[in-house]
């Protein structure tokens, strides 16, 4: 960790637009969370709808991609990145600096909402506000290195993360089974299972398969993005 | 003292060829590295300052790679064209991080000492966002300088500055070179960097066209056969009387245009010589117009020369 980079990343990333923008998220997810609460029906259905698809399925995803993105794709496009690269410091430092702002800014925004969502809905029972809250806290992290490395690794971060988030996650994993086993949201709900003990939650892939697999793709796109940032060059402006 | 050395070095981005077997050493005092736009000298930059790899050769600094190679930065400060710079922070905070990013054993203090070089501590506690073009260069000034580097790289530095900045920074150059660091700085106007750099090398279309004093530079461009367009009362009389000297080297006579086409051999002697005979010959010149003067003209005579 450079405290240097933390800040300089934390006072870009919450600056500006883009810091209302985080907002959107928590507050979206409790406005629904409040309404439904007051309405009848089954809660636990209600309850792992929500979590599930509203906060892990779509609202963690597009945090993440829109932290993970911020915290070093912008500086890439605009130029900015040359003031802390033209230092003598290790890239993979300011690749983990860059990962823990992101991960520590999608906590906040996400996995407390859920968090908070989960126990207005459903209380403490059967623990499916904290399996959720876990999930969220994991996934959040995979998410914040994918989308991450994709910032350093090209120009068009946004849209390849959506892309994934998607059409892939989303859209691809509806239809084809297979497709979700490479899904860091079907993984979170692995984790949510495994957490809450609720087979209601619906995880398609176990949870002997998921951890590893959050591990990897988090630990391999940090190492992935420090590589890659080492031998970034800035070409071709003439 | 510090040299950077560029070694038999060419980049191309796919078919492009943007920097063709170039080998130069830049050592201390100040250089200016001249050529018109497109020219090659960015991509030369980035490949001195770390952020672009040679597609072959190599550049270094006193011998240690400079591509993926960390440690460089502790000796060069590098003041790049683009403008974005965390517009969020004031210059103090801007500077300062700067500093706290080199890992220096006294940010505050390096970084009031750099802010003072350029003159800015008067407006440091404002946004660097709300800085005109001129301040914000000489706050990335500081910002290159906060490590007092042996190596200055400067890309365009003088681009969009007021009369007044630019010389305030050609004299804070001409300190460093001075003092005996090695400062690089780009530019696409031989005026600027006649005034400022005893040692130039110009690039032309990505190739290395010339090296050497300001002066020797300026002979090279002034004493290029020169061409001219020049329309008379009775051109061929004139072009008759302008043959017999010496400094013109060939005369065509545009019937289309209406006009003579001159090809002088001595600047000098030429405009000299051309209303003197005019005038001794009653001929009344219409139109006397350089043909050639466009600055790629001049570097591409430099090229083939």
């Amino acid at each position: 960790m450079n405290p240097t980079v933390a800040r300089l990343t934390l006072r870009g990333l919450l600056g500006r637009r883009r810091g209302a923008l985080l907002l959107v998220v928590p507050a979206l997810l409790l406005l629904v969370s409040a309404l439904a609460s007051g309405s009848s029906g089954n809660e636990h259905d209600l309850t792992v709808k929500i979590l599930g698809q509203l906060g892990l399925g779509t609202l963690v995803p597009i945090l993440g991609l829109v932290v993970g993105t911020g915290v070093i794709a912008t500086e890439i496009d605009d130029g900015s990145i040359v003031y802390l690269l033209a230092k003598p410091l290790p890239r993979w430092q300011i690749v983990t600096t860059k990962l823990a702002v992101a991960i520590g800014t999608t906590w906040v925004f996400a996995a407390v909402p859920t968090l908070l969502a989960g126990l207005l809905l459903y209380g403490t029972k059967d623990g499916v506000a904290l399996g959720y809250t876990v999930a969220t806290l994991i996934a959040g992290a995979a998410y914040s290195a994918l989308f991450l490395l994709l910032g350093v690794v090209t120009r068009h971060a946004v849209v390849a993360g959506l892309g994934y988030a998607l059409v892939w996650e989303s859209l691809v994993g509806n239809f084809v089974a297979g497709a979700r086993t490479l899904s860091v949201q079907q993984w979170g709900r692995s984790v949510a299972e495994a957490v809450a003990g609720d087979a209601a939650i619906g995880a398609d892939v176990s949870f002997g398969v998921a951890v590893p697999l959050l591990l990897v793709v988090t630990v391999a796109a940090t190492v992935l993005a420090s590589v890659k940032l080492a031998g970034l060059t800035l070409a071709g402006e003439e | 003292m510090a040299t950077i050395t560029i070694d038999k070095v060419s980049r191309w981005f796919g078919n492009v060829v943007a920097v063709n077997d170039i080998s130069m050493a830049i050592g201390p005092g100040i250089t200016g590295l001249l050529g018109p736009n497109g020219a090659g000298k960015s991509t030369l930059i980035h490949m001195m300052s770390g952020f672009l790899a040679p597609s072959t050769g190599t550049v270094t600094l006193d011998g240690a790679p400079i591509w993926r190679n960390q440690q460089v930065y502790r000796q060069i400060g590098l003041v790049p064209e683009r403008e974005s710079m965390y517009d969020y922070l004031t210059g103090w905070e801007f500077v300062l991080a700067n500093a706290e990013l080199h890992g220096l054993a006294d940010p505050g203090a390096a970084a009031r000492r750099a802010l003072g070089l350029v003159e800015m501590e008067y407006a440091q506690d404002r946004k660097t966002g709300t800085y005109s073009k001129g301040m914000k260069q000489r706050v990335k000034m500081a910002s290159a300088l906060v490590h007092d580097p042996a190596v200055l790289l400067l890309d365009e530095p003088f681009n969009g500055m007021d009369p007044r900045q630019r010389l305030q920074l050609m004299e804070l150059l001409r300190r460093f070179g001075a003092d005996g660091r090695t400062v690089l700085f780009s530019s696409h106007i031989l005026e600027e960097v006649e005034q400022l750099a005893r040692h130039i090398e110009v690039v032309v279309a990505g190739r290395h066209a010339a090296s050497g004093d300001f002066r020797k530079i300026r002979r090279l461009m002034t004493d290029r056969p020169h061409r001219y367009l020049v329309r008379s009362s009775d051109d061929r009389r004139l072009a008759a009387a302008l043959i017999a000297d010496g400094s013109t080297a060939g005369i065509e006579v545009d019937e289309r245009e209406r006009a003579l086409r001159i090809q002088a051999v001595n600047f000098q002697g030429f405009t000299t010589l051309l209303p003197r005979v005019a005038r001794q010959a009653g001929i009344r010149l219409y139109t006397v117009a350089p043909a050639d003067e466009s600055l790629e003209s001049v570097f591409s005579y430099l090229v083939s020369a």
